[in-house]
């Protein structure tokens, strides 16, 4: 009797359809696969590392790059994690255009998985439709903030400026128009036959294999569980908002797909609730060890100068402990923990990623399905490896 | 948080030992445990009924440089049933070992192979203990105190083995 | 393998140099190497907006015996640095290299343990695009620079190339 052995297939780092260099060890017996090992740390840069010889403000840029769909959010954790470990309170207008600027990232964000999704699978007009959109939201960033990808515009304390002239009337005509836009994606997937042979009932992960793997986010709403970190934990004054949490019912690929199409819809209209109620006043804190002062006062006086001149260079001492905050990025549950020990540089800086977990969950999910829907897979936990390497 | 202080109450009473210290930082509570006692307090964590801390959030080394013990193993768990938040320390000397909890979390696989990886902390009845983002063959332990931020060889030229 | 062997300096050269540079310049297939931030913007530079069809990168090919152009765009790690060089040896000639990035070109903000500083201590780069990122629009700048550099190329620059192989 001949010994049958299992194929073993190597999805290289370099493929067009895993995000990023990504390398996973099949074995397959025919085209069923029987064991998934994925590699990763093909980008790992060292960030945790590079932040502790940086002063705090020198990392926001650092966090911008890790996941770099969803730059403005990263931002956002970082600097509300560095707010707890000092105790400051930022004011209401910040807070609101904070909700604003991290929602239009995460409809950024959503529209980049729904592309290469398509793409990955075959449908390639997604791509460059949303594209087309995503390219209103980038001129939009890059009016207030001056980066496209990487904005940086959050502060510890506020903001690092307030919003220019004429950009609300910009905003405004991007969330009239996007209701139209999702329903021309509606048309072109959602009841497609093609799509639904090729994502109903494929990678099924059950709600207790995902709590127990970690798993967060849109991959974990899709199996029923409805934990969102806006909702149970909420910052930013996003209690003071009116949305909800789609969930799916069975955790497959098409759950997940109809989850994040509902919470693009629900992004737009926390935008529209932040426009039609932002609040007038200042953008960043009061306090003077931490934010810079304004640029008039400093090329005046001299006081502001040595002020700007401290701030830049050595930053701040913030007091002895730790904190953990948390953030709902566009994949899930994005966590910073801070460990200070009174110096001007953090002492130890950890950020726990969401697809570093949901990437962990791939093997369950794929084990016993045949080798085409590990594409499939893959696109709808929707990973970005600079985030799960830092 | 009353929540809280019945997590902190009945992990007192059921280990009285191994509770080296509870500290509250700004709304969050530290709880410092002995090492030898890892698995079972978190098994316990994780399967009471009123508890319920089924969920990992985080589990991440620290490197304590001049102190002893050298290291400490952070867990930060989250119980969804009755949204909570505790942070567990246990600290580990320098050439110790602590036990896994991937039986209890699966996702403590992927944590504790990158805490094995940057800060060479071993972990028994792990079921595959190897280097996860550097490359296997690399010396060293890079996010340690005393590894340089650029690396030991910076200012030799690189040739990559193909 | 490849005719430039058997080429003599005659004078029907420049002609033929302009015919075979017409058609490579107008024809520069790149291969799919986004490592990191700056692949979506490369992304972007494909897409409907700005698109680099017309100027005849009509695909990405994933494989690289079909393309001719590789643009590294995002960090290069020590890990990955083995593949990168036996996928641009796997291409064949002529193959031009663009180094897209501050990370590309030099490292960019990572100076750190795990991090090739700059992907030219490893491959022969012809154009460096700085930037964190860079506009998509540099990328298309980059390219019609390098249409007017294969302009200026002649056959018989690659024949030292060629001659210094074993031929059958």
């Amino acid at each position: 009797m001949a010994e049958t052995r299992f194929m073993t297939i190597n999805m290289g780092p370099q493929h067009p359809a895993t995000h990023g260099v990504l390398r996973i060890v099949l074995e397959l017996d025919g085209e069923v696969v029987v064991k998934a090992v994925p590699h990763i740390g093909h980008l790992h840069r060292g960030i945790e590392k590079l932040a502790e010889s940086k002063t705090y403000h020198q990392v926001i840029p650092l966090t911008d790059r890790m996941d770099y769909t969803n730059a403005m959010g990263n931002n956002l954790g970082y600097v509300l994690a560095v707010e707890k470990l000092l105790g400051i309170e930022v004011p209401k207008r910040a807070q609101y255009i904070r909700v604003m600027m991290a929602e239009l990232q995460r409809i950024a964000a959503h529209l980049i998985w729904l592309g290469t999704h398509a793409l990955d699978i075959g449908a390639m007009t997604m791509l460059l439709y949303n594209f087309r959109e995503r390219e209103e939201i980038l001129r939009i960033f890059e009016e207030v903030a001056g980066g496209r990808l990487t904005p940086t515009y959050f502060r510890i304390g506020g903001l690092s400026k307030d919003l220019p002239e004429g950009i609300e009337k910009k905003i405004k005509s991007f969330i009239d128009d996007f209701p139209g836009h999702m329903k021309e994606y509606e048309t072109l997937l959602t009841k497609n036959v093609i799509w639904l042979k090729r994502t109903k009932g494929v990678g099924v992960i059950s709600k207790e294999d995902a709590i127990n793997l970690g798993v967060s986010g849109p991959t974990l709403r899709g199996s029923g569980v409805k934990f969102d970190v806006r909702k149970a934990v909420p910052y930013s004054s996003y209690d003071e908002f009116d949305f909800d949490i789609p969930v799916g019912t069975v955790g497959d690929v098409y759950d997940r797909y109809t989850v994040r199409l509902r919470e693009m819809e629900w992004s737009n209209a926390i935008v529209k609730q932040t426009l039609e109620r932002l609040p007038k006043g200042p953008v960043a804190s009061d306090n003077p060890w931490i934010v810079l002062p304004p640029k008039e006062m400093v090329l005046k006086d001299i006081a502001s100068l040595i002020r700007h001149f401290k701030i830049v260079s050595e930053g701040f001492q913030p007091p002895v402990g730790e904190v953990f905050s948390s953030v709902e990025a566009s994949k899930g549950e994005l966590a910073f923990y801070i460990v200070s020990d009174g110096s001007n540089h953090p002492f130890r800086l950890r950020i726990r990623t969401p697809s570093f977990c949901n990437l962990n969950a791939l093997p369950k999910m794929i084990e016993g399905g045949l080798i085409a829907d590990v594409i499939s897979v893959i696109g709808s936990i929707d990973i970005v490896l600079g985030e799960i390497d830092r | 948080m009353v929540e809280i202080d019945i997590s902190v109450k009945k992990l007192e009473e059921k280990f009285p030992a191994s509770i080296l210290e509870v500290k509250t930082f700004r709304d969050q509570v530290t709880v410092s445990i002995a090492k030898k006692d890892v698995c079972e307090i978190c098994k316990f964590l994780c399967s009471d009924p009123d508890l319920q801390y089924q969920y990992l959030t985080d589990l991440c080394g620290l490197d304590l440089f001049p102190e002893t013990p050298r290291f400490a193993v952070v867990y930060h768990l989250y119980s969804i049933k009755n949204n909570q938040r505790l942070r567990l320390k246990a600290r580990v000397g320098e050439s110790e070992s602590i036990s896994s909890v991937e039986s209890i979390w699966k996702v403590a696989n992927w944590f504790e192979r990158e805490a094995y990886d940057l800060f060479g902390i071993p972990f028994e009845n792990h079921p595959d203990l190897r280097r996860l983002l550097l490359w296997d063959g690399y010396e060293g332990y890079p996010l340690r105190k005393d590894y340089p931020v650029e690396g030991p060889d910076f200012d030799k030229p690189f040739v990559p083995e193909v | 393998m490849g005719i430039e062997t058997y080429l003599e300096n005659t004078p029907l050269i420049p002609y033929l140099d302009k015919v075979v540079n017409w058609g490579r310049r107008y024809s520069i297939w790149p291969v799919t190497f986004g490592l990191a931030c700056c692949a979506l913007e490369m992304m972007v530079a494909a897409a409907s907006t700005l698109d680099m069809a017309r100027f005849g990168s009509e695909v990405f090919r994933p494989s690289p015996r079909q393309s001719d152009l590789m643009i590294v765009a995002g960090t290069l790690t020590k890990k990955m640095a083995p593949m990168v060089k036996r996928i641009y040896e796997q291409m064949p000639e002529p193959k031009w290299v663009i180094a897209y990035g501050a990370c590309a070109c030099s490292g960019g903000i990572f100076k750190t343990y795990s991090v090739v500083q700059g992907v030219d201590q490893i491959l022969p780069v012809d154009f460096y695009v700085p930037g964190c990122p860079p506009k998509p629009e540099a990328l298309l700048a980059a390219l019609v620079e390098l249409q007017k550099k294969i302009d200026k190329e002649s056959l018989l620059d690659r024949k030292d190339v060629r001659s210094t192989l074993e031929l059958g």
